[in-house]
């Protein structure tokens, strides 16, 4: 990409913004904390009214699936969550929040828009000017990139050890949830020279200085040659090479227009590599991919929402509906937790998903347009 | 794009790297010849986009084609009417030899896809005719329901055709609810204008099926020379052609009182893909050759006639009682004449040594169901030519007349 001056502008003070959400954000919460009881079908949260500042969300998982907390801004912007609450566990999410309406969410399971309640917030919103509202999608959307990142390091470690194992059974289970998180901030991880195609690259990719590795090399011996005896440092590199690809991800600031084309990019990976069964060639396993792709691109359009809708905000309804369109056709797919085999799709329900794909990728691929114009 | 923008952007550009520089300056060239109005080059080989009736029906065939059959994917009337009218914009300007879009391939700013896709630039319009149908289905689903409102306007001409014998036709490459021909003396600018009207398309419309045809196999005017098709023999000798001004007017256009108003001035349009057994043809012998045809395989004359446009001697027993010219001649089908306009295609192999290729049969009429049908269960039953043919994809489509000036829209008659 060439940066044009108004970009590297927002990418400096971006740079030097504070991340709300951080852990050491020194800002007082207001209040003590506010309780979420969560479980696989209630997500009660103590409060709906809230006055403006900073909260601190305490989510206790009293079910048997593993949960997640979010708190949404409209258009599902992520103001904060927490992934992989394990059953019996409880975690804080600090989270500042301006006045205006949230949506709280918690997901059983990490599937689906969630057990969803109204939070008002209360107090003095003064109205965004439009830099201000692309700094801040860097900031929502580095939020996000954290939340996934973390998630990613656990999943891609449970992941990993099953395979040192030598469970077979539980290293197959693992796979397309540990890939979940991975393919979510695919834009992120790629900007990191070797580390993507180490972690992530194809059998044909693979040449003599990069050889098969990876996610897609424990994924051919789980599902082809069935030997994973051989594999431990295979395992170990992909556990190093992910928690590289974390520290760097988390530290990246991504421009509005860098998102706006990641975006994009996420989409033409499902249209590429997903829907054509290319990416998981040997599980079949794509259509987690694909909806972690589809999660991905909707959190960098959510985040770049409120420049959007000063912007271009029939361009914002376009997209809407086309994300909704696309989340009813998945549906379809749906098997408990997880989803069907990319292999048991027949070619006119491929068809289906390559048309709301298409019918939403267009409409994204002009909002890098939309947020470079000045 | 702001105005102010450009310049600065341009500079970037330019300035960027020295061989991106002098592409980037060949490619802003390219735009501004394209889009020129006043380019007299470009002028000489537009066919006009406005008029009574659409272009690329009479028009002179021209030697390529891109054919095109979409699903309509939308529930939404609104958004199917909007989509039309923005076709019908960037058919406008295609056709002129101008770019999809009002900003063009490369005069946007560097962060957005450009609204034209560029592989124009540079092309004149080189003939370009867009020609858009509507299929039976957009007027009822597969289960009778009546998708957009246009159930009781759909035209009794448009009934969907039967199984023909021998027909083994695949449902996935036939049918659809709306198809652009387009048709050009450059496949590159058919191929361009298919590839962008399937992208202002997306969300609404979905390729169903496309075909591209390399050779036309008929002509449908006086002035144009008769090409062959991929048997070797002359094709389309005695096609309607734009000078037949009575026969067109009793054959080929629509009028209101044949019971559609909206398809005044309209056409149907009957397309067959048509794959030839290529291989097992060829060692046929010329006698024989010529007699399944009814033609000499040199001049095109009928048996026992000595030039092309000579008449054929139907009573005569030396053209065979099942050969094509005969089957297919008017006389045997109580006068019925079609406006072929059909092109050859080769779709590389079929992974057994053939070639995947033949004939995309297409063909205008007043209406299917006193022309086509008839003449092609005639041909089904009979034709000696059958043992070389397979028919394998068939669609049908109501083709309006013609768009008036800016104001009007492709189907604006079908929505009122």
């Amino acid at each position: 990409m060439r940066p044009t001056p108004l970009l590297v502008a927002l990418l400096t003070v971006g740079s030097v913004a504070a991340c709300s959400s951080d852990k050491s954000d020194s800002t007082a919460a207001t209040g003590g904390p506010i309780t979420v009881k969560a479980s696989d079908t209630a997500c009660e949260v103590a409060k709906s009214t809230l006055d403006a500042g900073t909260h601190v969300f305490q989510i206790a998982n009293s079910g048997n699936k593993v949960t997640e907390f979010y708190v949404y801004a409209a258009g599902d912007r992520v103001m904060g969550e927490v992934e992989n609450i394990t059953p019996g566990l409880s975690r804080e999410l600090r989270v500042e929040l301006p006045a205006g309406t949230y949506q709280t969410a918690c997901k059983p399971g990490m599937i689906g828009t969630g057990i969803r309640a109204d939070l008002t917030v209360s107090g003095s919103a003064a109205p965004l000017t439009e830099d201000a509202a692309l700094l801040q999608a860097t900031e929502s959307y580095t939020r996000y990139i954290t939340s996934q990142s973390e998630a990613l390091v656990e999943k891609t470690t449970d992941f990993v050890t099953a395979v040192k194992g030598g469970d077979i059974e539980k290293s197959k289970q693992l796979f397309p949830i540990a890939r979940t998180y991975y393919e979510r901030i695919e834009p992120v991880a790629e900007i990191f020279g070797d580390l993507d195609p180490k972690i992530d690259g194809r059998e044909d990719d693979a040449t003599a200085e990069l050889p098969f590795s990876g996610f897609h090399k424990l994924e051919k011996d789980l599902w082809e040659t069935k030997d994973i005896s051989k594999d431990g440092p295979v395992a170990d590199q992909l556990l190093t090479d992910v928690k590289e690809v974390v520290a760097k991800a988390k530290a990246e600031k991504l421009s509005p227009l860098q998102l706006a084309n990641g975006a994009k990019e996420l989409l033409d990976e499902v249209a590429n590599s997903k829907i054509t069964g290319e990416e998981d060639r040997y599980s079949h396993t794509d259509l987690w991919d694909f909806a972690a792709n589809v999660d991905g691109s909707q959190a960098a359009v959510a985040a770049l929402r409120p420049a959007l809708e000063q912007r271009d905000p029939e361009l914002v309804k376009q997209i809407d509906t086309a994300f909704t369109n696309v989340d009813n056709e998945l549906a379809k797919y749906r098997v408990g937790d997880g989803w069907k085999l990319q292999n048991e799709l027949s070619q006119a329900e491929l068809k289906g998903l390559s048309d709301v794909i298409n019918a939403l990728a267009e409409p994204i691929s002009k909002i890098a347009g939309v947020i470079a114009k000045k | 794009m702001s105005d102010k923008s450009f310049p600065r952007r341009r500079v970037i550009a330019l300035a960027g790297a020295g061989v991106a520089g002098v592409a980037g300056a060949a490619a802003v060239g390219g735009a501004l010849l394209r889009s020129s109005d006043s380019a007299a080059e470009a002028a000489t080989d537009q066919v006009p986009f406005y008029g009574p009736v659409q272009a690329g029906i009479v028009t002179p065939a021209q030697d390529r084609l891109h054919f095109v059959a979409f699903d309509v994917v939308t529930k939404s009337r609104e958004q199917l009417v909007q989509m039309l009218k923005d076709w019908t914009a960037a058919a406008a300007r295609m056709t002129a030899g101008k770019d999809a879009g009002e900003i063009g391939a490369t005069a946007g700013i560097l962060e957005a896809p450009p609204d034209d896709t560029g592989e124009a630039i540079g092309l004149p319009a080189a003939g370009l005719t867009l020609t858009v149908g509507f299929g039976p289905t957009l007027f009822r689903d597969a289960t009778g329901k009546d998708r957009f409102g246009l159930a009781a306007r759909k035209p009794a001409a448009l009934a969907d055709l039967p199984h023909f014998p021998g027909d083994t036709i695949d449902a996935t490459i036939s049918g659809g609810d709306i198809c652009v021909q387009a048709c050009a003396n450059d496949p590159q600018v058919a191929v361009h204008a298919i590839r962008n009207l399937a992208r202002i398309g997306m969300g609404v419309v979905s390729v169903r099926w496309s075909q591209l045809g390399f050779g036309r196999t008929s002509s449908t005017s006086t002035a144009q020379t008769t090409p062959r098709n991929l048997f070797g023999f002359k094709d389309g000798t005695a096609n309607l052609k734009a000078e037949e001004t009575d026969l067109l007017r009793e054959h080929l256009w629509a009028v209101a009182d044949d019971g559609s108003d909206w398809m005044a001035g309209g056409s149907y349009l009957v397309s067959r893909k048509i794959r030839m057994m290529i291989e097992t043809w060829d060692r046929t012998s010329l006698g024989e050759q010529e007699d399944i045809i009814g033609r000499t395989k040199g001049e095109g004359a009928p048996i026992g006639q000595g030039r092309e446009f000579d008449e054929p001697d139907l009573t005569s027993t030396s053209i065979l009682a099942d050969a094509h010219v005969r089957l297919a001649h008017p006389t045997t089908n109580s006068g019925a004449h079609l406006l072929r306009r059909g092109y050859n295609f080769v779709d590389g192999s079929d992974g057994l040594g053939r070639l995947n290729a033949g004939l995309f049969f297409i063909a205008y009429q007043r209406d299917p169901r006193t022309h086509f049908v008839p003449i092609q269960l005639n041909l089904a039953r009979h034709d000696a030519m059958n043992e070389y043919l397979r028919h394998v994809s068939s669609g049908l489509f109501a083709c309006p007349a013609g768009v008036s000036g800016p104001d009007d829209f492709w189907g604006r008659a079908l929505f009122a």
